[in-house]
């Protein structure tokens, strides 16, 4: 168990070093994530303790955002000017985003498996 | 009644009171979400967010002090973006196989999410420093916050205007996804992480793990792309 935080732990702090000291433009757990992959790929698998303790934060991911989220009362005064335009431009953009993307992504997706010359090996198929 | 404000005051010198408000606050919005037969607009998140806000307010605690007690909270946002690493790889083979898909999506949805907003705003008669805020909403906070900064916007708003697009996308997501029939779990994490950061694939992740991790990966990519793209643009358009 202690391991397994342990090297989370030390995955985001080589991360947040990382970005600070290579002012790079991404947050530190993000390239953190980044790391820790490079070595589950190098390790051939997720160990079983790692495991345990990736999926209690992960199952619990949505609490985590809740006293980020709490931080809008200290911006409401921001926000009483354009509002309406703002909220109307997130709640907009947001779904607009959501279906050009997964559009995109089921649209390409088609296409790829249309063509039978792909490295994967399953084009062994033709349907119609 | 003076011995109940004593021991108010006490509490609320603890961190423990406010750490133990934000979890109660939680599992009140998970159980309501749950009573309501998992009906989107009781989103756990926003529900504790709402409880809470009202609570501070209530008996005039800023948030610092709230913040005081929540920051244990916060702080495992970063192990747990750390740890989605996990089910990243525990996709990898699908990842890889969806690597031209994956990078169609996220160039459009990139652009999408920093135009349609901007555009929006602008065409709602937004002043310029909130356009300018609006522009990386869809990008997971701290690197929202930095762009901001660097666009000459207001990092405070943007803060603000990333959670409640994350809140959008997690509450409205699912629900636009069944009426387009998306249903492939890929394509439905991605557009949800791509849109809505964070806060999308928590809601992702408990829906289904295919569509959690290319949330997660989403959300990764998208912070990469709009950092690299948005000033870019930024420049061409209005430089």
């Amino acid at each position: 168990m202690l391991s397994s935080v342990t090297l989370i732990f030390f995955c985001q702090l080589m991360g947040e070093l990382a970005t600070t000291a290579f002012r790079l433009p991404l947050p530190g757990p993000v390239l953190g994530m980044m790391l820790l992959f490079a070595i589950l790929l190098w390790k051939r698998g997720v160990p079983r303790e790692l495991a345990q303790v990736g999926d209690a934060l992960l199952s619990n991911l949505s609490l985590l955002f809740v006293p980020a989220g709490v931080g809008i009362m200290a911006h409401f005064s921001l926000l009483r000017q354009d509002w309406f335009p703002l909220s109307v431009a997130v709640l907009c953009s947001t779904l607009v985003t959501i279906a050009v993307t997964a559009g995109t992504m089921v649209a390409v997706s088609r296409v790829q498996a249309r063509e039978p010359a792909g490295d994967s090996g399953s084009g062994d198929k033709v349907d119609g | 009644m003076a011995d109940f404000r004593g021991i108010w005051v006490y509490l609320s010198a603890s961190p423990l009171l406010h750490l133990t408000l934000t979890l109660m606050a939680f599992q009140a919005g998970n159980w309501l979400y749950r009573r309501s037969g998992r009906n989107p607009i009781f989103n756990p998140v926003l529900v504790a967010i709402l409880i809470l806000i009202s609570v501070l307010m209530e008996t005039g605690t800023s948030y610092e002090t709230y913040f005081e007690g929540a920051q244990f909270v916060h702080f495992l946002l970063g192990p747990a973006t750390v740890a989605l690493a996990i089910p990243l790889y525990r996709q990898f083979d699908h990842v890889r196989r969806s690597a031209a898909a994956i990078l169609a999506s996220l160039l459009v949805g990139s652009l999408t999410a920093a135009t349609s907003a901007v555009g929006i705003a602008w065409i709602m008669g937004a002043n310029r420093l909130s356009v300018i805020s609006i522009a990386p909403k869809s990008v997971t906070a701290p690197v929202a916050m930095g762009l901001a900064k660097q666009l000459g916007g207001l990092p405070s708003l943007t803060a603000m205007l990333v959670v409640l697009t994350g809140i959008v996308g997690a509450m409205l997501g699912p629900l636009l996804l069944n009426l387009l029939r998306v249903r492939d779990w890929q394509a439905r994490g991605f557009a949800i992480g791509t849109a809505s950061h964070g806060i999308g694939t928590a809601r992702a992740l408990q829906v289904n793990e295919v569509a959690g991790a290319f949330s997660g990966l989403a959300m990764g990519l998208n912070a990469i792309a709009t950092s690299i793209l948005l000033p870019v643009a930024w420049k061409l358009v209005f430089g």
